[in-house]
């Protein structure tokens, strides 16, 4: 039987070599040039193709991670900055100074020590390899990944989940003090017949079941908690942009209760392990799963509500609002609607 | 209940309850406050008596897991943290307020002062450079907040440069550890201080050292610092100034003692050691200048973090190593005292230019004795922390036979009582041109007791000397 011809070359390098320069070429245009609109297109354009490049070496969890939240949320978050910009009447240019020449001085001089790095690094370490493999079995999940986030280094990430909320914290303090009771955010309207409000009552379902199947799947399969949560912001904020949810309040204690709910349990967990002699945050071999998912759960629900809550940005009330107006008083508070409901209709 | 892992939990669950009820804040963060102090006096037992404490969360220990080490470094840090705390909650009970400060500081301070607390906790306890990372990451972002709390625009501008600043250093520390595991697959201080060294160590060591400096504001990274401390409420620029700097400084000081000692080459320290120098006299020179008694402090801040890092160059001698960490204890203490006094004169003056401060004293006389007293340590005379910091730097300098070193340090001191003595001498003047508003007891006292602290820590400095022996790394003086 006669071999198939053989290729000049191998398609799989050749697709990697693609993707390797339209990462660089998009890096290179998110960097260049003075329009912030364009960067920001170029640098979501830019994270997509970094997922696909996670994906080609197989990290598919990473890949996720950096779809979801490097490429989309943050993207989103830029969008929005761009747009306050543009509504504070700023400059959206960035001007062209000095310190662009530095930057790429420095950019190259750190690119430079990792390349050499690549080549003076010693083979992979053996390290932690025969270790993780005899711990594995007792971690409670099959994903590697999960194991290490959730059970592992489970300390790690519940700080990094407490850090998402330093910098809500923080960004809230970027509000104007007359402002701090008005909702979230600038109010969005849509048209109700409209594409944007269509699609915003089809994707909810879809996407709280897919965000749903990656937190279950997490434990087995690539997915967690992060993407999860993440996957859910996406369907509050389509809500919230074509008006159909009404972003809270400050004041509402359950959105600040939803804002704390996976650290909160995921440190009572960790303090309850040590009470029954366990062990601050160790996770008893049977019980594992469980504990796992649990904490994911709470862990998710805080994550998309804090992501929402970044995205929309601080409360900001219309622009023509005196400053410290009291309570009750402002404008776009919808007649009728209790301001905490979620999902009231505007 | 060890308490290695109250003092990081609970900080943690005041942050999270005071986001969920801010009405009750002040009250469940003090509540939290004496537990952390309980807990970290209870901690300095157990390692007096014990040596170091360990604790594995997850069980597994390194390399899989990370643990969290209480050493006589660490604790030292501890017992700062709660310390300053303890005086800054106190005094915010009456500044931050959300009667006084309104509805934004109010709430934004207690969580964001409670998660600062758990990220010093763990930046000085852990033992694992991926935690630290998340430790100083979660410090900056609650530190980034505290100076968004003053929010005028110049601040609000200061808040964002020092963001930058800050985030530009986590990812070159980010980068450093990406090197680290992917040379020894392991992120464990004590197993790479047992390591066999690789090529890109050094590389490593070098981005890291580079992040850590940005975030600890040495020169020449400092220009973030002054604006921004000097533009926050007091009692959020007494953290920011009294504790912030000495987390990324402990761990540098665990980096180039204990995980890479081999990769310190004295070129190297000499540089770290130089630029502390050049940091000590421009800072100094800086504050002299500056119109506002805020500005004065938070140049000071530049100067007498300089002094810390003259340990590098001084490595091979016993003093240096425990001289460093007096200097950040009692500066810490005494920068609080500072920023905590800057507060009540603005609380009872309206402003802090010197004319504002003109025999402010007299009306105030224990918080004009409290800044005294705190210039006292700041500027190295007995018998105050300072003094012993400085003396026992001096001797390691003329130990080592770099007398240079000792140079600087007493051209430090002078600079600090040039640039301390327009307040003082403002402050003690004898008549007051403007009436003086009342100010609580309580807010005027906390300055007083954080400032003889400083001073006891002159007086009774045999026991945390001793005390910094305990776990002392090998690489160390």
């Amino acid at each position: 039987m006669p071999e198939p011809p053989a290729l000049p070359f191998d398609p799989a390098l050749a697709l990697d070599a693609a993707l390797a320069v339209a990462i660089l070429g998009a890096a290179l245009a998110a960097v260049s040039g003075r329009g912030v609109f364009r960067a920001v297109v170029f640098f979501i354009a830019y994270g997509l193709m970094v997922s696909i490049g996670w994906v080609r070496l197989g990290s598919v969890d990473v890949a996720l991670a950096e779809a979801a939240i490097g490429a989309g949320l943050t993207g989103v978050l830029l969008l929005a900055a761009h747009g306050r910009l543009a509504r504070a009447g700023a400059a959206t240019d960035t001007p062209a100074g000095a310190g662009r020449g530095w930057a790429a001085l420095a950019g190259l001089a750190v690119s430079g020590a990792l390349v050499w790095a690549w080549f003076a690094l010693p083979p992979v370490p053996a390290r932690p390899g025969a270790e993780l493999a005899e711990a594995l079995p007792r971690a409670g999940v099959e994903n590697p990944v999960t194991a290490v986030l959730l059970n592992f280094r489970g300390w790690d990430t519940l700080l990094e989940s407490i850090i998402l909320l330093a910098a809500l914290v923080a960004v809230w303090m970027l509000t104007r003090d007359g402002d701090w009771r008005a909702p979230l955010g600038v109010p969005q309207h849509a048209n109700a017949e409209g594409v944007m409000a269509g699609f915003a009552r089809v994707l909810p379902p879809v996407g709280l079941m897919i965000g749903g199947y990656l937190l279950w799947a997490g434990a087995d399969a690539p997915g967690g908690a992060f993407q999860g949560g993440t996957v859910w912001a996406a369907v509050l904020l389509v809500a919230a942009l074509a008006g159909l949810w009404a972003p809270p309040r400050l004041e509402a204690a359950w959105f600040r209760a939803a804002l704390v709910l996976g650290g909160a349990v995921f440190v009572l967990a960790g303090l309850a392990l040590a009470g029954v002699g366990a062990g601050f945050l160790t996770l008893p071999e049977g019980a594992a799963k469980p504990v796992i998912l649990g904490i994911e759960l709470a862990l998710a629900v805080s994550i998309a509500v804090t992501l929402v809550a970044l995205v929309l940005g601080p409360p900001e009330g219309p622009p023509d609002a005196p400053p410290d107006a009291p309570p009750g008083a402002l404008p776009d508070a919808p007649p009728g609607a209790p301001p905490d409901a979620p999902g009231a209709p505007r | 209940m060890s308490a290695i892992v109250l003092l990081v939990t609970v900080p943690l669950l005041a942050a999270l309850a005071s986001v969920v009820w801010p009405r009750r804040a002040p009250d469940l963060v003090a509540g939290a406050v004496a537990l952390g102090l309980g807990a970290a006096l209870w901690l300095a037992q157990a390692v007096w008596r014990g040596g170091v404490q360990l604790v594995a969360p997850g069980g597994w220990g390194a390399p899989l897991g990370i643990e969290l080490a209480a050493d006589g470094l660490a604790l030292a840090f501890v017992l700062l943290g709660a310390g300053v705390m303890a005086g800054v909650v106190l005094s915010a009970r009456v500044e931050m307020a959300p009667a006084r400060a309104g509805p934004r500081a109010g709430f934004g301070f207690w969580p964001l002062a409670m998660l600062l607390w758990a990220a010093l906790n763990v930046a000085v306890m852990s033992r694992d450079l991926f935690n630290l990372y998340v430790a100083i990451e979660l410090l900056t972002l609650a530190a980034v907040g505290l100076v968004a709390l003053g929010a005028k625009p110049a601040t609000l501008v200061a808040a964002m440069r020092y963001m930058l600043f800050a985030l530009a250093g986590s990812l070159l520390y980010l980068l450093g550890v990406v090197l680290v595991y992917a040379a020894h697959g392991t992120l464990d201080i004590a197993l790479l201080g047992a390591r066999v060294a690789a090529p890109t160590d050094a590389l490593a060591l070098a981005l890291m050292t580079a992040g850590l400096l940005a975030k600890t504001a040495l020169f020449p990274f400092h220009v973030w610092l002054p604006p921004a401390h000097a533009g926050a409420p007091a009692p959020a620029s007494a953290l920011l100034s009294g504790l912030v700097p000495k987390a990324s400084f402990a761990m540098l000081l665990r980096l180039w003692f204990e995980a890479m000692p081999d990769r310190a080459t004295p070129g190297a320290l000499l540089l770290l050691g130089g630029l502390g120098a050049a940091a000590v006299l421009w800072g100094g020179l800086r504050a002299l200048g500056q119109p506002r008694l805020k500005l004065i402090v938070a140049y000071s801040t530049v100067a007498q973090l300089g002094y810390m890092f003259i340990v590098f160059p001084l490595s091979a001698q016993v003093d240096a190593w425990t001289g460093a960490v007096f200097q950040a204890l009692s500066h810490g203490l005494a920068k609080a005292a500072m920023f905590l006094c800057a507060g009540v004169f603005i609380l009872s003056a309206g402003g802090d230019r010197m004319a504002d401060l003109r025999g402010l004293a007299r009306a105030l006389p224990m918080t004009g004795f409290a800044f005294a007293l705190a210039a006292v340590t700041l500027t190295g005379l007995p018998p105050s922390g300072g003094f012993t910091a400085k003396y026992l730097m001096m001797t390691a300098a003329f130990g080592a036979g770099q007398w240079p070193w000792a140079l600087v340090l007493a051209g430090g001191g002078l600079m600090a009582a040039a640039y301390l003595y327009r307040p003082v001498t403002a402050l003690f003047a004898g008549e007051r041109a403007a009436p003086a508003r009342a100010v609580p007891r309580v807010v005027q006292l906390v300055p007083l007791v954080l400032a003889l602290a400083a001073i006891a820590l002159g007086i009774l400095s045999a026991a945390p000397f001793e005390a910094l022996q305990i776990g002392r790394p090998e690489g160390a003086p």
